[in-house]
């Protein structure tokens, strides 16, 4: 808003924030996992992000102060606001909201200027949905404003979620390549998307790969995708790689929805490949990281962040780079027009329901961190309530912006947390044991110590239940002192509890959507104030 | 009860191969593989019918067979390779629990 | 908490079915040597109904020296039995794709024979997963 406008534009200029001595022939630009979040937003970032086996206490899985200590970031800096939650309160009072479609494009325009025909502009996914009107308008929103950016490829994960119909509709109409090597028809294996592209920039052949969510059909419900298969595919995409160095590719950059660890392991795998820039895990981080000779870029999510890495290709060799992570402050970057008036136009049939406002809120609402965030906490509640349960069960995505003390909650922020289109809040009886099985999955799925074995996302969140994790265990033994806590009673393994939840990846769940649990609850409780105390004790990080 | 027997779905990877050569077989065909092991909504064992038995023949010559379990999935799929001697018949065959076959043909030319 | 739960495992240590017997039953009891087959299965499967499962078998594939019969072997499943392909010379290679059903997070186990009797093995695990979560 306004009132922060004045303080962020005396600590900080738009000419600041898009600073950079060029180098090289080659400046490849990086947007990921916005999460259709075409206006600004406020985001805090995780205060717990925990690594395992070789990712223990390394990138990205440091945060906080210790983050940008190591990095040796300054307090109080815009790049400390954008990637650490220290002072997160008073830092948003100082440099406002971020990201905004409208900003971004006055980034990606400035660079083009700046740097011509050397310019490669890649979209990693997770783009077409997670708000109102994405969800209204099944991406269309998204793909309209996204061709004013005019990206050079994109790939997917959420984007499946609008079922193959609409994918392939979407596709057809697109104008530039959506790359999934790692997506085949199911029955003879046949591509289903194009694997790669290549583009001429700079005078250098560049081939680029396109990887998309290797686990969609596991994260997200398989029978909206019935046909297609997925998988990491690491034979398919070194023939990939080898196939496009072969015809001439002198730089091989995969777009990759990985995940960060899963990208970080097959970068030591797959050879051939300059860079990865990486997405799914929304980790941003200030500088690439350097897996042999492979540059491993992370781009956060929600329209935060856009990056930048100029490169110097010779020889089919990268002789030289210079990167920036450039924080999308909206504050001080201004709007594009063209692109502000698109956004517009498709928020115009909707914006005013999306601006009533629902609730207020007294603390800091976040979701973003392995174990519940004040946000889940907020949907956690609103499951026991609404649907009569002992035990609320909320997905952890990484995917929903936060809000600030004080300020009103409107329909498009409980909309941003959970619009997508298996939003059923079930209701059944389920016994502690099957309670149980799911969080030892769930945790299997984040803190397996081998990446492959990773899905992204974080931890399931639970209302009414307390836990212990061991998060170094194996399967089956993390998880541990199940605790209902209305009573105080250990959870007895035969015995059945009432759980709410939504985001059931089985088909045919019914339940009221989950924004309409969230609008009842804020109707009825008016203020929340969740402080972000913990039902989870986590041991062996 | 007699329904037609489903079309298999076949692809060699080459049609003319120079002899020794190995050639790929893809091949699909539609079918429950019950397995014996599920039950029906009133609790009763639903009956096991699966393809029990696969071959590929060329110009009559066995080059590849496979047994199958239930543990093979609904619409099984099976994907090989042979080494091309002479030109002829690619006959691919399925046996069913209750007896029956479903045979599908393809051709291969070798010089 | 007082009381200790005595919650069952989530994944039952790898509830033994008759894959022992079938192994004994296709070898005579030999005990194959791991090494010459290579299983290739998903980590993860995405759909248990329907695992791609592949496998190849190093040989010559001669008369003279030849894989005659690989078993498929599921240690998870109610049944252990998956498959067994059957090879000769006019195969060219010892190899071949298939999709099975596996019911829980297993062991697959391929156990090769070759003409002169020698036996060779590999193993892979798959994790069949609850699913649902998402960055
Ligand atoms: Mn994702
Ligand atoms: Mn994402």
């Amino acid at each position: 808003g306004g009132w922060t406008r004045a303080f962020a534009q005396q600590r900080v200029s738009e000419a600041d924030l898009l600073a950079f001595q060029p180098v090289g022939n080659v400046t490849l630009v990086h947007v990921t996992d916005i999460h259709a979040q075409l206006m600004p937003v406020w985001f805090r970032e995780p205060t717990v992000n925990l690594g395992v086996g070789e990712a223990k206490g390394v990138p990205p899985h440091v945060t906080g102060k210790a983050l940008l200590e190591s990095y040796k970031i300054p307090a109080g800096s815009p790049l400390a606001y954008a990637l650490a939650d220290v002072d997160f309160e008073a830092l948003a009072k100082t440099y406002g909201r971020v990201g905004g479609l409208d900003r971004v494009a006055t980034i990606v325009q400035a660079i083009r200027a700046e740097r011509g025909d050397r310019v490669v502009l890649l979209d990693g996914g997770d783009t077409w949905q997670n708000s109102w009107t994405s969800l209204a308008t099944k991406g269309q929103d998204m793909v309209d404003c996204m061709a004013l950016l005019k990206p050079d490829a994109m790939t997917a994960h959420w984007e499946f979620t609008l079922g193959e119909a609409r994918v392939k509709e979407i596709v057809d109409s697109l104008g530039f390549p959506f790359l999934c090597q790692n997506v085949r028809e199911s029955e003879f294996q046949d591509e289903v998307f194009k694997g790669s592209t290549v583009v001429e920039r700079g005078g250098v052949k560049i081939g680029i790969v396109g990887q998309a969510l290797p686990y969609t059909p596991i994260a997200n419900p398989r029978w909206m995708i019935p046909n297609w298969s997925f998988g990491i595919r690491e034979k398919e995409l070194q023939a990939e790689v080898d196939k496009l160095r072969a015809g001439g590719a002198q730089l091989v950059v995969l777009l990759s929805h990985n995940g960060f660890d899963v990208d970080r392991k097959l970068a030591g795998r797959v050879s051939g490949l300059d860079v990865i820039l990486t997405g799914h895990t929304h980790d941003a981080l200030p500088e690439p990281l350097k897996i042999g000779k492979t540059l491993l870029v992370a781009s956060g999510s929600h329209g935060k962040f856009v990056s930048r890495l100029d490169l110097d290709v010779r020889d089919g060799t990268v002789r030289d780079f210079r990167y920036r992570l450039i924080p999308v402050l909206a504050d001080v970057i201004k709007p594009d027009a063209a692109m502000a008036a698109t956004i517009a136009r498709h928020r115009a049939p909707h914006a005013k329901m999306l601006a009533e406002e629902v609730g207020r809120t007294e603390t800091t609402l976040y979701r973003r961190g392995n174990f519940n965030g004040t946000l889940d906490d907020v949907i956690c509640e609103a499951l026991i309530a609404e649907r009569d349960a002992e035990i609320a069960l909320s997905p952890g995505f990484r995917w929903g912006p936060s809000l600030l003390p004080g300020q009103a909650i409107t329909r498009e922020d409980v909309y941003n947390a959970t619009a997508m289109t298996y939003p059923a809040a079930y209701r059944m009886a389920m016994t502690g044991a099957r309670l149980k099985e799911i969080l030892e999955d769930v945790a299997d799925n984040i803190f397996n110590p081998d990446p492959y074995l990773q899905q992204g996302g974080d931890m399931v969140r639970v209302g009414g239940l307390a836990y212990t994790i061991d998060v170094g265990k194996p399967i089956g033994s993390r998880i541990g002192d199940l605790t209902l806590t209305r009573t105080g009673q250990p959870l007895a393994a035969d015995k059945d509890y009432t759980v709410a939840g939504w985001a059931s990846v089985n088909e045919g769940t019914e339940g009221p959507a989950i924004w309409d649990v969230v609008f009842a609850h804020l109707g009825r409780k008016k203020t929340v104030a969740p402080t972000g105390a913990s039902t989870v004790k986590i041991v062996g990080a | 009860m007699s329904t037609p027997a489903p079309r298999p779905r076949i692809r060699l990877d080459k049609k003319d191969a120079k002899k020794g050569d190995l050639v790929e077989v893809k091949a699909l065909v539609s079918h429950i593989m019950e397995s014996g092991q599920r039950k029906d909504k009133d609790g009763n064992l639903i009956p096991r019918k699966i393809i029990n038995k696969f071959t590929c023949e060329v110009n009559g010559k066995v080059v590849f067979a496979c047994d199958l379990e239930p543990a093979v999935s609904a619409n099984p799929y099976m994907q090989f390779k042979f080494r091309a001697e002479e030109s002829g018949k690619v006959v691919l065959t399925w046996i069913d629990d209750d007896g029956s076959k479903i045979v599908g043909e393809d051709q291969i030319t070798v010089s | 908490a007082v009381a200790v739960l005595a919650f069952g495992s989530a994944r039952p240590a790898f509830a033994k079915n008759d894959s022992d017997d079938l192994i004994k039953a296709f070898t005579g009891g030999k005990t194959p040597t791991k090494g010459k087959v290579r299983l290739d299965l998903p980590d993860i499967a995405e759909n248990g109904n329907t695992v791609p499962l592949a496998f190849s078998v190093e040989s010559p594939m001669t008369d003279a020296s030849h894989v005659t019969d690989v078993l498929i072997v599921a240690d998870g499943n109610p049944r252990a039995g998956v498959a067994t392909f059957h090879f000769s010379p006019r195969s060219g290679v010892a190899e071949a794709a298939t999709r099975i059903r596996l019911a829980e997070t297993q062991n697959v186990i391929a156990v090769a024979k070759m003409n002169d009797g020698s036996l060779f093995m590999d193993t892979r695990q798959v994790k069949v997963t609850i699913g649902g979560c998402g960055g």
